[in-house]
């Protein structure tokens, strides 16, 4: 490391020893293009891309390891020039995102299906706690089973439990080939064959599913990666089973990224009182019925995760909880209007999910071992 | 296969017995007669897991049959304040079963239903004593299996591989237990019940499972599991190549991975293996060759041949001296049959063997073969490596005589030294088979005094009066203090800064 981020390092250090002082926590954040994400907070901020730079990149190792300043489109321009890519396909929502800002958030775009989620690939990370300790957890090699992987506990941990200084995730190769089909489908039809198919040795890497929320056809579009050859033969087969058609290649990217991203139209235009709901669900869940949504719902992953808008009141939420946990789910507050509240609860809790109860006091005793004075207690994640 | 001299000495006799009794006494409601051990000759088959090297008698065993009785094993225990040591078919090799002697084991493999098995939803929810193959085996008539396959897969329970986060020849592309396990219900060690992960993609709050996957049994006790199930390849093929020089098939193993292939299996044998295996399996091993690698491709035929041909370029590429491509099933197992009976070879060989278990970066696999090399002068023992060369998960076997004391200690100094080479090396000290009682030691090396301050943090959190399996995996700060300075080296005191006694 060069010194200025030793530097930089040290006045992190001095921030979080400061606030322990002043008993003031602090927000950490990125290029804050998730700032909109998770519980809403006022306070101060902890900037972290003050400290970028990819530290190690071999291509044969695939491992990345980098700062959490870095932004994320230098370490995907970094990894497509060796024709690899993050599997996971973290959205940005902005040009500044940062790499530490994906992890935190912890955020998966449409590959997480089939390659698995963000905190999977990662393999180690070096941290400073609420003490201003700098410690390291994990490391650099696909397996390692020495002590406890505190470095897989931090993604999604949205900052509540140290700063995160650098991380090492895996990486790998760009997939051979891909093609995107698409067709108009039921909802219940896309559903039944996504997972008849997930269960079938065929290279299916994506799915979306945008239609009405209450029934009725909806398009399907689905992307397959992997080797050319395996690529080739699924197509006529799948491709004949929903009567789909072939995308042309710039169209399907240019779909997947606008998905990722959320630029598609199912996901704009949130009204000032609306609530855009995020429903994680058990695989093979089927259709469910949102009499109350605003305008089109999108499926991904297989009908996993699903969004939908709907108006932002408290009732509203705690209806659409309750449907996700009468599944085996359950439902996020992910973006809200400008009218609504910004103080209200986001997540579903602990609490309000079978067997988890006991939970919380595990959580929170672990918070406070890494943070003993709560700087980093900014209740975003509850 | 290992000395029997490492027994640890009881402690007060007289308060063992007593404390014994009260145990033995509070646990009889709660089980039948047949689940509940104390008596030295049904206690003796439980004084280790599969690193016979260390040895201790536990007060009672129990062996509960109900997720009910392991609430109220646990309520009873918290309650006495004794120790428990959970423990499924004891096939881990680091002592993370090694019993506590004023504790209790707790033993699983009673708990052996497969609960539910979901072709749909492809998922299989299973008790912790499970075996792993025998998840594969009852979903295969469904196309599908379960991924992860450590070497013991016949034996050991899925609720060992999720304590070990155990991981296999295929991890490299289908990833470790942590990658296929869904969702752990579990029991604290207060006796309440709880559930890490969720059948949906991810579950509110932190995520705990993944802290969870890889615990060594200190965390929570796993009274049931919901894994993953993939889809069966229709294919698989093995190409053997063999190398004339042990770095040009190291740099074979990363010129694999930079030309973007992730083979379904990437291991690799030096000589000295493969003659001591080609002797025992007869699969046709090149014997003059300096290392073997077997590289497997799976998926749809067309995928396999498209694979196997991009492999075979690149290893001719890498200067290998003979390739041979299994042409069926048959041959395919034919050529895996010696890396996977590499260590009953290594059995044959000599009296005793002490496997090893580091990970390193792919780079640096010829530099450590290179050092080991050194290490067997040094120490005056042959070793035989045998790895997961595609992940860099070496498992060096030190050949030693464990009926003469001096060289076990010589073999224990060996292993040591490797396992301070990969940390070294930008490694860690163990890939797979957990750090237990085995290299406790060692992660002082790894870890520094806050790191392993935020690990005790951590089982506090879960296990606040630490009783759950609390002598393993995470090294005291005295432990590290008197390790290191065991340790000095060059007239540097490790660790300076700590207190000394």
């Amino acid at each position: 490391m060069s010194a200025s981020s030793n530097t930089n390092i040290d006045l992190f250090q001095e921030q979080i020893l400061a606030a322990v002082k002043n008993k003031t926590p602090l927000s950490i954040q990125g290029g804050g293009t998730k700032s909109w994400y998770g519980n809403a907070n006022s306070y101060a901020k902890l900037d972290t891309r003050t400290y970028s730079g990819i530290l190690e990149y071999q291509p044969e190792e695939l491992v990345i390891t980098a700062c959490a300043g870095t932004p994320l489109k230098e370490i995907e321009a970094a990894l497509a020039d060796k024709n690899q890519v993050l599997a996971f396909e973290p959205p940005h929502f902005g040009d500044s995102a940062t790499f530490g800002g994906a992890i935190a958030a912890g955020l998966a775009g449409p590959g997480r299906i089939s390659a698995g989620n963000l905190r999977d690939f990662v393999l180690g990370a070096r941290i400073l706690d609420g003490k201003g300790q700098d410690l390291s957890f994990g490391g650099k090699v696909m397996k390692n089973v020495a002590g406890y992987d505190v470095s897989r506990l931090l993604p999604g941990s949205m900052g509540t439990l140290s700063l995160l200084l650098e991380a090492s995730v895996k990486v790998l190769p760009r997939p051979a080939a891909t093609a995107s089909l698409r067709c108009n489908i039921t909802q219940a039809r896309a559903l039944q064959l996504l997972n008849e198919w997930a269960g079938q040795p065929l290279p299916l890497s994506a799915s979306c599913w945008i239609g009405s929320s209450i029934g009725g056809d909806g398009e399907l579009t689905i992307r397959l990666a992997g080797a050319a050859a395996a690529v080739k033969a699924a197509i006529p087969i799948m491709g004949a089973a929903v009567n789909a058609s072939e995308l042309e290649p710039q169209l399907a990217s240019d779909f997947w990224a606008a998905l990722r991203e959320q630029q598609l139209a199912v996901f704009s235009n949130l009204n000032s009182d609306e609530t855009l709901y995020r429903l994680a669900l058990p695989a093979a869940c089927g259709t469910l019925a949102f009499e109350n949504a605003h305008g089109d719902i999108a499926l991904e992953w297989h009908g996993q995760q699903r969004w939908l808008k709907a108006l932002g009141d408290d009732a509203t939420f705690t209806s659409i909880k309750a449907l996700a946990s009468a599944h085996g789910g359950h439902a996020t507050r992910f973006k809200q209007g400008s009218n609504i509240d910004p103080g209200k609860q986001r997540f579903t809790l602990l609490s309000e999910q079978v067997h988890s109860t006991a939970l919380e006091a595990v959580q929170a005793r672990l918070r406070t071992a890494f943070d003993p004075a709560g700087i980093f207690a900014t209740s975003r994640l509850p | 296969m290992i000395p029997m001299n490492m027994v640890t000495p009881p402690p007060e006799l007289a308060a063992i017995t007593a404390l014994q009794s009260k145990l033995v006494s509070a646990l009889r409601p709660i089980l039948p007669e047949h689940a509940l051990l104390w008596e030295p000759e049904d206690t003796i088959p439980y004084e280790c897991d599969g690193l016979a090297a260390y040895r201790r008698m536990p007060l009672a065993v129990a062996l509960p049959e109900t997720e009910e009785q392991v609430v109220q094993i646990l309520k009873t225990c918290f309650a006495m304040q004794v120790p428990i040591v959970p423990r499924g078919s004891g096939t881990g090799l680091s002592g993370g079963a090694m019993p506590i002697s004023q504790g209790l084991v707790l033993s699983l493999a009673k708990l052996k239903k497969i609960i539910n098995i979901d072709p749909f939803t492809r998922t299989a929810v299973v008790q912790p004593g499970v075996r792993n193959l025998a998840i594969s085996e009852a979903v295969a008539h469904l196309g599908l299996y379960y991924a992860p396959d450590p070497s013991s897969q016949i034996a050991c329970s899925i609720g060992g591989n999720v304590n070990e986060n155990s991981g296999g020849v295929h991890c490299l592309k289908y990833g470790l237990t942590l990658h296929n396990v869904l969702k752990v219900r579990g029991i604290l060690m207060s006796g309440e019940i709880v559930e890490f992960g969720s059948l949906a993609p991810d579950s509110p709050g932190l995520d705990l499972l993944a802290i969870v996957m890889g615990s060594e049994g200190m965390l929570a006790v796993v009274t049931e599991v919901t894994v993953k199930l993939v889809a069966k390849p229709k294919l698989a093929r093995v190409i053997m190549a063999s190398f004339d020089d042990i770095e040009k098939g190291a740099d074979a193993v990363a010129a694999i991975i930079a030309a973007g292939i992730i083979p379904a299996g990437l291991e690799m044998m030096d000589r000295a293996t493969t003659r001591a295996v080609e002797e025992f399996v007869h699969a046709g091993y090149d014997l003059e060759a300096e290392t073997i690698l077997l590289c497997e491709s799976d998926g749809t035929p067309e995928e396999v041949a498209e694979e196997i041909e991009r492999m075979t370029k690149v290893l001719e590429q890498a200067g290998a001296s003979g390739i041979q491509i299994s042409q069926n099933e048959a041959e395919r197992l034919k050529f895996w049959s010696g890396r996977k009976n590499a260590f009953p070879a290594a059995g044959r060989l000599a009296a005793d063997y002490y496997c090893m278990d580091g990970t390193i970066p792919r780079r640096n696999i010829g530099t450590l073969l290179r050092r080991i090399q050194g290490m067997e002068k040094k120490y005056g023992l042959a070793c035989l490596n045998v790895f997961h060369a595609g992940d860099g998960n070496m498992h060096p076997l030190i050949l030693f005589n464990g009926a003469d004391q001096e060289e076990w200690h010589r073999a224990e100094e060996f292993g040591t030294e490797i396992l301070e080479a990969c940390v070294e090396l930008d490694g860690t000290i163990t890939g797979e088979h957990g750090v237990g009682i085995e290299k406790i030691n060692s992660m002082c090396v790894q870890f520094g005094e806050g790191e392993r301050e935020s690990f005790w943090g951590v089982k506090s959190a879960f296990d606040p009066e630490r009783l759950l399996n609390p002598d393993k995996a995470i090294p005291t700060l005295n432990r590290c203090a008197e390790y290191g300075r065991m340790r000095i080296s060059g007239g540097n005191l490790p660790h300076p800064e700590l207190e000394r006694f």
